[in-house]
């Protein structure tokens, strides 16, 4: 298993994946790879498809009736297909965190909502909880900013803030690749930059897959970037080259704005 | 020549009202207005009505006595007024009720909102409904005839009229409510909250009992407090289950009477108008407004402390 990991520099594979919401095609035989501790980047129009192809990665789908998946998406170095029918959607969310468009944090206190995937993990003790969330907090920007008020609601945090909490919260748990699904379209862009510069300082620890709707901010976070057009994945490599020397005319359009 | 249009921009610099406008504005503000006037206006005169009949009633009976005389036989010639053993009646009753429907109410809400495939919920939540359009005086019935026979074979030296068996039908009955609007509440929690739980890895039960319910709080507490004041003001079960001797029990395997059995009892009987025995009625109506209100103020409270804030 070691092997695997130390040859593959993917922390991901996807193998001719195709999913379904009933009847609807939403993606065509995407063939991509996820960087083992960097960060992806998803753009492309609205409705192409990049939502539904990062929530293949933790399964969401599975949530509701009708929809199919079709294909493989290989975690390594396990080098499991986590879309087979034997995998378990919760093992999968388990090891496969994500932060969602608008930021959801729980009625709950800020230390509780950081505490959730490992009171739900089973795990009780104080020392573990108070020690995993003083991390997380720490990892996510958030604790100065909180650390005295850790039993107050989480509501009552800013945006960005709440943002930064629901980033911790995927955080403590120890995730093997955390989804950001367009994280920061909610905010202003001081927050925004903020959210940003975390991004880029949890590379080191986390594989990264990010959809957003914005160019600059792809250009400016992720080392290797995928252009999804209609469900398709029109073209995918390192960012550099895909904004500077894109090889498809396509991307090139949506990339410089003349389309999208 | 095209049509003139309503506004009356074409002639130029007349900005000022339309009297037509105004007119028909304020004739529907005041349907409105009066009709909501009315809801309060029929309230106030209910309290105005029992409080000045209760009056004339603690004119004969000093408020100390009717809190803390043990016995309630205002039609005997040792005439005694303690309200006791009638709020003892209601309380046992209501608790009973309460515990059969809150737990079951809030765990087919939880069902119904959270684990139930959308046929299952279509077809069990009319059904539920109807449950809660069954005449009560066909669910006293039910009490009497059905449910105390079938608890005399658990404890057979159940009385033929009792507060379990009147308050476990009760029970049955407020489910519908309780359940009903627990599931408004549940369901009226954004989905991005639950994907939130089960990205974090959370099964649906996790996601349902800490996630969902906190969230849904606030509707929750209304659901009970709408559940607690129903079982508190049920007449009919109670008036035909229960027994009808005011008696200060809190077992709920004794017969007694409710204030509201109590207040049927006696408005339908043949009493004076004006006699003290009569007028007891209003005393007692308006002990059970007021603990009524005391439920809805507490929910009210609940309401402001825990808004939804998604």
């Amino acid at each position: 298993m070691q092997k695997i990991a130390e040859i593959n520099q993917y922390k991901s594979e996807v193998k001719n994946l195709s999913f379904y919401y009933g009847t609807f095609n939403a993606l065509k035989n995407i063939d991509m790879a996820l960087h083992d501790k960097k960060i992806t980047a998803l753009i492309g129009p609205s409705g192409c498809g990049k939502s539904t192809f990062l929530r293949c990665f933790n399964r969401m789908h599975d949530l509701y009736p009708g929809n199919r998946y079709e294909g493989d998406i290989m975690l390594y170095p396990d080098n499991v297909n986590i879309l087979q029918p034997k995998v378990d959607p919760i093992e999968v969310r388990m090891r496969i965190s994500m932060v969602f468009q608008k930021p959801n944090p729980f009625p709950k206190s800020i230390y509780e909502n950081v505490a959730y995937g490992l009171r739900v993990r089973g795990i009780k003790q104080r020392a573990i909880l108070d020690e995993k969330i003083e991390d997380a907090l720490r990892n996510a920007a958030l604790w100065d900013e909180v650390k005295d008020r850790l039993n107050d609601l989480a509501f009552n945090l800013s945006g960005g803030q709440q943002q930064r909490l629901c980033i911790a919260r995927a955080l403590a748990t120890d995730p093997e690749i955390l989804l950001f699904d367009e994280p920061t379209s909610a905010l202003d862009p001081i927050a925004t930059a903020s959210i940003e510069e975390l991004i880029a300082d949890l590379k080191d620890k986390v594989t990264i897959l990010i959809v957003t709707h914005n160019m600059q901010q792809a250009a400016r976070v992720s080392d290797y970037t995928a252009y999804m057009y209609l469900g398709e994945l029109i073209e995918f490599g390192e960012t550099d080259t895909i904004f500077i020397k894109p090889r498809n005319k396509q991307t090139e359009d949506y990339i410089t704005g003349r389309f999208g | 020549m095209p049509k003139e249009l309503p506004s009356k921009k074409n002639h130029v610099g007349e900005l000022g009202y339309s009297y037509r406008r105004k007119l028909h504005e304020r004739l529907i503000e005041s349907i409105l207005f009066l009709s909501a006037l009315l809801s309060v206006v029929i309230m106030l005169a209910i309290i105005v009505m029992l409080v000045k009949e209760s009056v004339v009633f603690f004119q004969h009976v000093s408020i100390w006595e009717f809190l803390t005389d043990t016995q309630w036989t205002p039609l005997f010639d040792d005439a005694h007024y303690g309200i006791l053993p009638l709020v003892a009646g209601t309380v046992v009753s209501s608790a009973v009720a309460l515990l059969v429907a809150l737990p079951l109410g809030t765990i087919i809400a939880i069902y119904l909102s959270e684990f139930a495939p959308f046929t299952v919920r279509e077809i069990a939540k009319p059904f539920l409904e109807l449950l809660g359009g069954i005449p009560t005086v066909v669910y006293g019935y039910f009490a009497l005839l059905f449910v105390t026979p079938l608890l005399q074979i658990i404890f057979p030296e159940l009385p033929g009229f009792s507060l379990l068996s009147a308050g476990l039908v009760m029970g049955i009955m407020i489910i519908p409510y309780v359940s009903s609007m627990t599931e408004d509440a549940m369901r009226a929690v954004p989905m991005h909250l639950r994907e939130g739980s089960y990205a974090m890895g959370a099964t649906r039960f996790q996601t349902a009992i800490r996630v969902v319910t906190p969230a849904a709080f606030s509707g929750i507490a209304a659901a009970y407090i709408l559940g607690i004041s129903r079982a508190v003001g049920e007449t009919m079960v109670v008036a035909i289950a229960a027994g009808m001797q005011p008696n200060l029990t809190w077992n709920p395997m004794e017969p007694a009477a409710t204030i509201t059995a109590y207040i049927v009892q006696v408005s339908l009987g043949d009493l004076p108008h004006g006699s003290v025995g009569y007028q007891t009625i209003f005393a007692a109506g308006l002990t059970l407004l007021l603990i009524t209100l005391v439920f809805n103020i507490i929910g009210h409270l609940l309401r402001k402390r825990y808004r939804e804030i998604y």
